[in-house]
C-alpha cells in the first residue's frame, strides 16, 4: 500500500495570556490508503489538535510552527485558503464528537446534504439533493427522500450522527477522520455507528483516522494505532502488538486502568497516580516520568525520542520511552499511586 | 471490597413499585401536555455492604431511580424503605436526619460544587447543616476526610477552580462521607473523568466502602465498570427493570434479549477477540418516554419478539434463585 499522508514534526501550539500551550510537539506519522489509524489518548493530550491541524481547521489563538502535512506529496501546509477549501470536505472528510451541535439547527438536513456536494462535485441542487438521499440510506436511515425536508431536531443523536457520516462521505475522501464520533452516544448506538464506519469504510477504500480515548473501540477497528500523550506521540504499533506487547508505561498504564468484560473481578484496577501536566513549556524531561513507576534518572533529564522498539514483534512498533520495561519487575502495587 | 455473598444480608434500601412521571408541555408553543414515564413500577433492594450497580442507556430513568430513592424527586406512586422504615410519604423535615444517612455522588465534578466556596467549607457545610461537628473539631474531620479521599489537608483553603476533574471528584466523595453515611448513590461518579482517572476514582471507592463499610448504589451506563465495582446488578430500559442478578450470572448467563444485546454491544479490548467475535447490532433507538411502546417496551428492537410482547407486560419474576426478569421468552 502506498503512503497517501504523511504527517511530518507537525508543532501547534496555543498562544495565551501568559505564554503559549504546547499542544502538539513535533508528530510524525504515516497513513496508508485504506488503512484505518487510531489515535488514542486523555483529554488535553492533543489527539484532537494535530487532526484538526492537518485541514487547520484550527481556533484563532493556534498557529502551526513547523511541520509538513503532505496529502498525495502536496503539503497541505502551504495552500492558500481556497486551495485548502476543495481539501476540506473535499479529499478530507470530517466526523465530529457531538452530532448535536454540527449540523445547523435552522437549515433542514437536505440543504446541509447538498451543500459539499454543490460545492465540490458541482452538481446541481436537484441531483445533490437525489444523491444526498441515496446517503441516507447507505448510511442506515430509510426513507430518505422525506427525511431530507427535516430538520436535525427531528434526529435522535444516533441518526445525526449518521447523517454527518453521510455528508462526510459524499464526496468520496481519501481521508475520514473521525473526531470521537461515539463518545457523545449510548453503546448500542456507539455499536451500530462503529459497524457502519467500518462497511462504509471497507466499501470505498477510504482511510480512516479514529481519534478516541477508549481503547476498547480501537481494538475493533483500527490496523495501527498511535498513542498520544502531552502534545507527544509515546507509542505507536500495529494493532495486535500494541494490546499484546506495549512497550511504553503509559500504554500499558492506560490498558490496567481499563476494567474489562472479561477476567478476574474483584479485583483492584492499576492505575496511573496523579494527572495529565500542564503544556505551558517544553519539556527537555520525559513528559510522563511524573506519573511513571519505570523512571530513572534518564527520564529526569532527556526527552526520549520515538524510535523502534527492541524484539518487535512487528515493524513499526516505535515507543519514547528510556527503559526497557519488559526488563523491569515492578514491586507489587508500585503502579498504584495515587495524588 | 465486592462482596460476593451478599444474598442472605439484610436490605438496607427497598424500593417497591417506584413510579416517576414528570409532566412536560410539548410542541413548539408548549400548547400540548404530555407525560414522560421517566420510572415505571421499578422494584430492586440494596443490601447491607454490597454494591448495587444499575445500568442502562441514556434516558432509562437510571438518575431518576437515584433521585427518587432518596426523595429528590417525590415519586408519583410506589414505595421506598430505608431499614424497612416507609421514607416515602415524609415531610422534608422528618427526612432530614434521614438524609445525613443517604448521600449522593454527581456524575459532573465541575458543577457539583461552588466555585465560591472553599473546598474545605464544600466538605464542612453538612457537618454544619447536621450539627455534627464545629469549630476545631470540624476543621479535624475535614482533615481527616481530605486525607481518607487522597488529597493534601492544607488543600481546604483553595477553591474548586484551583483543581482537577479527578480531584474534584474526590473532594465531591469527601462531602458525601462527611456526616458519614450508610447508604451512597453514586450517579454515573467517573463518567465525565479520563480513563486513567476513573480506576484511581474507582479504587478509591472500593477502599472507603471496605473502610466505613458503605452501601452503594451505583448508576453507569458503562457495563465494564459496572462489572468491576458491583456485587449484582439491575438493567434498566426505558424506565423498567428488566432483569437483575449477581453480576457473575448477570455477565455470564443473562436471560433478558436487552441485556444480551447491551452486553454485545461492548467493544472487547482485544484486537483478535474482536475480530472473531459475532457482531450482532442491535438495530433502532430507544423509544421516547413520553410514548413508550405498549407491552413490553423493549418488543420493537427484540429479536425474541412474539405474540404477547407488543401488548402484555412481561412479569417482573425470579427465574431463578436471585436471577429476577421481566421477559416473556424466558
Amino acid at each position: 500500500m502506498s503512503v497517501l499522508l504523511d504527517v511530518q514534526d507537525l508543532q501547534t501550539r496555543f498562544q495565551v495570556r501568559k505564554g503559549y500551550v504546547y499542544a502538539v510537539n513535533g508528530v510524525s506519522f504515516q497513513l496508508d490508503q485504506g488503512d484505518t489509524l487510531a489515535v488514542v489518548g486523555e483529554s488535553g493530550c492533543g489527539k484532537s489538535v494535530t487532526m484538526l491541524s492537518l485541514v487547520r481547521l484550527l481556533p484563532p489563538a493556534a498557529s502551526i510552527e513547523n511541520g509538513q502535512v503532505l496529502l498525495r506529496g502536496e503539503d497541505l501546509l502551504q495552500l492558500n485558503l481556497r486551495q485548502l477549501r476543495d481539501v476540506r470536505g473535499g479529499e478530507i472528510g470530517m466526523i465530529f464528537q457531538d452530532p448535536m451541535t454540527s449540523l445547523n439547527p435552522f437549515i433542514n438536513i437536505g440543504t446541509q446534504m447538498a451543500e459539499p456536494l454543490i460545492y465540490h462535485r458541482g452538481m446541481s441542487k436537484s441531483e445533490a439533493l437525489a444523491r444526498s438521499a441515496e446517503l441516507l440510506g447507505m448510511v442506515g436511515i430509510p426513507d430518505g427522500e422525506a427525511r431530507l425536508r427535516e430538520y436535525p431536531h427531528q434526529f435522535s443523536g444516533g441518526m445525526r450522527q449518521r447523517v454527518m457520516i453521510a455528508m462526510s462521505m459524499s464526496c468520496e475522501p481519501a481521508v475520514l477522520i473521525a473526531d470521537e464520533p461515539t463518545t457523545a452516544l449510548d453503546v448500542t448506538i456507539q455499536a451500530q455507528i462503529v459497524e457502519l464506519v467500518k462497511e462504509l469504510r471497507d466499501r470505498s477504500g477510504v482511510a480512516v483516522i479514529w481519534i478516541t480515548h477508549d481503547l476498547s473501540v480501537v481494538a475493533g477497528i483500527a490496523d495501527r494505532v498511535i498513542v498520544m500523550y502531552a502534545g507527544y506521540i509515546v507509542e505507536e504499533a500495529p494493532v495486535d502488538a500494541l494490546f499484546e506487547d506495549p512497550r511504553h508505561p503509559y500504554t500499558v498504564g492506560l490498558m490496567g486502568a481499563l476494567p474489562s468484560l472479561a477476567g478476574e473481578t474483584g479485583t483492584r484496577l492499576t492505575t496511573i497516580g496523579g494527572s495529565p501536566p500542564d503544556l505551558v513549556d517544553l519539556p527537555d524531561f520525559c513528559p510522563f516520568h511524573p506519573r511513571c513507576p519505570y523512571a530513572i534518572d534518564r527520564c529526569r533529564k532527556e526527552n526520549p525520542m520515538l524510535e523502534p522498539v527492541i524484539d518487535a514483534s512487528d515493524g513499526g512498533h516505535r515507543a519514547a520511552c528510556w527503559v526497557d520495561i519488559r526488563e523491569v519487575e515492578l514491586e507489587a502495587g508500585a503502579a498504584a499511586g495515587s495524588v | 471490597m465486592s462482596q460476593t455473598d451478599s444474598s442472605n444480608r439484610a436490605p438496607l434500601v427497598r424500593v417497591e413499585n417506584l413510579t416517576k412521571h414528570f409532566s412536560v408541555r410539548i410542541g413548539a408553543y408548549g400548547e400540548t401536555k404530555a407525560t414522560v414515564h421517566a420510572l415505571d413500577e421499578v422494584s430492586f433492594d440494596v443490601r447491607r455492604g454490597e454494591t448495587l450497580g444499575l445500568v442502562g442507556e441514556s434516558g432509562c430513568g437510571k438518575s431518576t431511580a437515584g433521585l427518587t430513592l432518596l426523595q429528590l424527586h417525590r415519586p408519583t406512586s410506589g414505595k421506598v424503605y430505608f431499614e424497612e422504615k416507609e421514607v416515602t410519604g415524609l415531610s422534608e423535615k422528618e427526612m432530614r436526619p434521614l438524609r445525613r444517612r443517604m448521600q449522593i455522588i454527581f456524575q459532573d465534578p465541575y458543577s457539583t460544587l461552588s466555585p465560591r466556596m472553599t473546598i474545605g467549607n464544600a466538605i464542612g457545610e453538612p457537618l454544619w447543616l447536621h450539627e455534627l461537628a464545629s469549630g476545631r473539631e470540624a476543621q479535624e474531620r475535614i482533615s481527616r476526610l481530605l486525607n481518607d479521599v487522597g488529597l493534601n489537608p492544607a488543600f481546604a483553603f483553595r477553591y474548586p477552580h484551583e483543581f482537577s476533574g479527578g480531584q474534584r471528584q474526590r473532594v465531591c466523595i469527601a462531602r458525601a462521607l462527611a456526616c458519614e453515611p450508610e447508604f451512597i448513590v453514586c450517579d454515573e461518579p467517573i463518567s465525565a473523568l479520563d480513563v486513567s482517572i476513573q480506576a484511581q476514582i474507582i479504587n478509591l471507592l472500593q477502599d472507603l466502602q471496605e473502610e466505613y463499610d458503605l452501601t452503594y448504589l451505583f448508576i453507569a451506563h458503562d457495563l465494564a465498570v459496572v462489572r468491576h465495582i458491583s456485587d449484582r446488578v439491575a438493567v434498566m430500559y426505558l424506565g423498567r427493570v428488566v432483569e437483575m442478578a449477581p453480576k457473575e450470572r448477570l455477565f455470564d448467563n443473562p436471560l433478558h434479549p436487552y441485556t444480551n444485546a447491551l452486553l454485545l454491544s461492548v467493544p472487547v479490548p482485544n484486537p483478535r477477540q474482536e475480530r472473531q467475535r459475532e457482531h450482532i447490532v442491535i438495530q433502532g433507538n430507544v423509544p421516547s418516554a413520553i410514548s413508550p411502546p405498549s407491552g413490553c417496551r423493549f418488543h420493537p428492537r427484540c429479536p425474541l419478539a412474539f405474540e404477547p410482547c407488543d401488548h402484555v407486560v412481561p412479569e417482573w419474576r425470579e427465574a431463578e434463585p436471585g436471577h429476577w426478569v421481566a421477559c416473556h421468552a424466558v
